[in-house]
């Protein structure tokens, strides 16, 4: 009786917690759920595909850059292990592909001699140019809104990766009845509530929000250098898997280190088990 | 129990000599040796598993707070920077920002552990008066804590935790300025929030310690609930080592794997995605929730329509806890002989539950979806998560004040074992837990 008690009320804490959880993400509005993408690094032993990871570098630079910054972010982590250009026979910093990546990108400084201030190529010491010199400038720039910075985006949005691509991937005709403002999008996977620019069926409004941005990404719109064909899914599943890499960069690392954990644990639980067993073995309780 | 006789004899000169003059290998062996009842189940063993959360916050958190920088302008990043570029530090973080929640996990059990026994009961009150001490410092560390990311939730937990110290009449105002260093969340705010969040883990240490002394000093409740006898070489003992270090051991290492499970795989499934959100004070969630530990409180804080009146049955909801030794009128301790109780005790484990649920909804939004608009009861129509905390809230508080001292007088309690032997011999109480 007392067994089955405790065991049942055990059971009701976790999964009050796991439900909790569920809960947190339940109450965001009205967006469609992210549609689901198989990404390498899911899962308890995902890895990052290191290609996928170079073609979502080039997009980011190519396209998401002229927008968004990524100020968490320095050149050197693109070739630190588990990076995009992470090569074994180079240290981060001193790895020639970053520094030629780094070098393309001219970065505002001071000249040390005049004062004046004045652009230079990057090292793969500096963090990763931003767009505009500060969240007013941003803002100014894109009709009030400033654009997140997208250095922990896959963090800050239920749904991680899955989301950034059907972000990207979701953009469609707005349904006959719903009203756009003027320099907005309508996409059904963006949070938001509808119902104030919707004219039909009140038991019907669409999912989704309002967006900004414009559909940032074109068929063909950057050149993959490993023949990777260039389609909008392409592109999105790319910059999704970079952006997935470059807010979590530890992650690799630190599901194998969980493995080695809880292989650990399991042992050293079996080996108490059994200790635990002997000592108490004549002893009623 | 603390009048147990010592049985450490110095065998080395050294120890002689330092036993003379500081006995502290003689506190040690006496603790290792005290004298445990023989029938502890493994609800027991979240003290030992408690110790270890306490330990391994202190012990991470001092690590952060070498690099973390208490700035509006630089805390967020300075976080991100941890993640990011200190050796390990991904790991320290994510095992401190867990760790929270393994604590608290394992002190609702602790707690529901020492209300399904008695153990709050005569002559143990003070252990549990200390114990509801440490559970409000814990509430207080843990949101000082969340406010320094400086994430979106932190910015707005804070503004809403500390807007509620305003609702209090005539001195609110002043002690919410004072409390927050200016009109305003700011910079004075993170500044004394990192001070305090580092200063009250000391602070839970020492009554911890308070905790223990209490414990040794009457002896440790047990599932049977009886009084233990004064003999400590009563076969209703066993010594502390090796008995209860392996089972605590044991207990620890399945806690761990579950702690393991949310740091390696799982590290950001207990917190709000909006706190990797830079706070933005002009900017406010669409849906501001606390940590899930604090959810019941929350909901109970939305559950009475005046502001100052949630706070107030927010903070009773923790009070009621410290005068409970006095509400409950059973002389009997453990449930496990209180049928009556026992059933009501379960409802307030879901009810507990309910209103952790509860808080983490938006207060109109329906129940049971799909039916729409029922019937308006007051201020809100019936098929609304407000109505339902308030049942869940009656129930919290009607448990405490009436249930329980009025079944402890009308119940029946079954016949309660005279040691803890007679059960164990008769292999009654076999392997519960």
């Amino acid at each position: 009786m007392t067994s089955t008690l405790t065991k049942r009320v055990a059971a009701g804490l976790f999964a009050a917690v796991a439900l909790m959880g569920a809960g947190a993400a339940q109450a965001e509005g009205g967006a469609l759920h992210p549609r689901n993408v198989n990404f390498s690094f899911e899962g308890p032993f995902g890895t990052f595909d290191q290609g996928q990871l170079q073609r979502g570098y080039r997009v980011y630079e190519q396209v998401c850059s002229a927008c968004h910054s990524m100020n968490l972010m320095a050149y050197r982590m693109l070739g630190q292990e588990g990076g995009p250009f992470y090569d074994e026979h180079h240290e981060a910093a001193r790895n020639p592909y970053v520094a030629a990546i780094a070098a393309q990108i001219e970065v505002p400084d001071t000249d040390t001699e005049t004062g004046e201030p004045i652009t230079r190529p990057a090292t793969p010491a500096d963090h990763f140019r931003a767009p505009f010199p500060n969240a007013t400038a941003a803002a100014f720039a894109n009709g009030g809104a400033a654009p997140p910075d997208l250095s922990v985006i896959t963090k800050a949005r239920h749904g991680g990766a899955e989301y950034v691509y059907s972000i990207l991937t979701g953009y469609r005709d707005a349904p006959d009845g719903l009203r756009i403002n003027p320099g907005q999008h309508y996409n059904p996977y963006m949070n938001g509530d509808m119902s104030p620019f919707w004219e039909g069926d009140e038991h019907h409004v669409p999912p989704g929000g309002f967006i900004a941005m414009a559909p940032p990404l074109v068929a063909g719109a950057v050149t993959y250098d490993d023949g990777t064909e260039p389609t909008v899914d392409q592109m999105a599943q790319d910059v999704a898997a970079f952006l997935a890499w470059a807010g979590d960069m530890h992650q690799v690392e630190r599901k194998r280190t969980g493995f080695a954990v809880l292989i650990y644990l399991l042992l050293f639980g079996i080996i108490t088990w059994f200790s635990y067993k002997k000592i108490w073995r004549d002893v009623g309780h | 129990m603390s009048d147990h006789e010592s049985t450490y004899v110095p065998k080395t000169g050294i120890e002689k000599w330092l036993d003379e003059r500081l006995p502290i290998i003689r506190f040690g062996a006496d603790y290792m040796a005290l004298p445990t009842p023989r029938n502890l189940n493994y609800w027991w063993t979240f003290g030992a598993i408690l110790t270890l959360c306490l330990v391994v916050q202190i012990a991470t958190g001092i690590v952060l707070a070498m690099h973390y920088t208490p700035n509006t302008e630089l805390a967020f990043d300075s976080v991100e920077r941890i993640m990011r570029d200190v050796p390990g530090g991904w790991l320290i973080r994510y095992v401190h920002a867990n760790g929270a929640s393994m604590f608290f996990i394992a002190v609702y059990i602790h707690m529901f552990r020492g209300l399904y026994y008695g153990s709050y009961k005569q002559p143990r009150e003070m252990i549990w008066i200390l114990g509801c001490v440490i559970f409000f410092l814990l509430i207080a560390t843990a949101f000082l804590g969340y406010v320094l990311p400086w994430g979106q939730m932190s910015y707005w937990g804070a503004e809403v935790i500390t807007n509620l110290i305003g609702a209090i009449p005539v001195i609110g105002e002043p002690i919410l300025i004072w409390l927050r260093g200016g009109p305003a969340i700011d910079n004075a705010t993170l500044n004394r929030f990192f001070s305090l969040h580092y200063l009250l883990p000391f602070a839970i240490a020492g009554v911890v310690f308070l905790h223990l002394w209490a414990l040794h000093q009457v002896g440790q409740s047990n599932p049977v609930g009886i009084l233990m006898p004064k003999d400590s070489r009563s076969k209703d003992y066993l010594p502390f080592h090796p008995y209860f270090t392996v089972k605590d051991g044991f207990a620890i290492i399945l806690f761990l794997m579950l702690f393991a499970v949310f740091v390696f795989y799982n590290p950001n499934a207990l917190g709000h995605a909006d706190n990797y959100i830079e706070a933005n004070p002009l900017q406010t969630p669409a849906h501001i929730v606390p940590e899930w530990y604090m959810l019941p409180f929350y909901a109970i804080l939305r559950a009475i329509p005046d502001k100052f009146g949630g706070v107030v049955a927010m903070f009773a909801a923790i009070g009621v806890l410290f005068i409970l030794p006095w509400l409950d009128t059973s002389r009997v301790r453990s449930m496990r002989y209180r049928p009556t109780m026992k059933k009501l005790f379960v409802i307030f484990v879901v009810v507990c539950l309910g209103l952790g649920w509860c808080g983490a909804q938006l207060p109109d939004a329906n129940v049971i979806p799909g039916i729409g608009g029922g019937f308006t009861l007051f201020d809100g129509d019936i098929n609304t998560y407000l109505w339902l905390t308030r049942v869940l809230t009656a129930y919290y508080f009607l448990f405490f004040l009436v249930l329980m001292p009025w079944v402890g007088l009308k119940e029946t309690p079954l016949a309660v074992p005279a040691s803890i032997s007679e059960p164990v011999l008769t292999g009654e109480t076999e392997q519960k837990g």
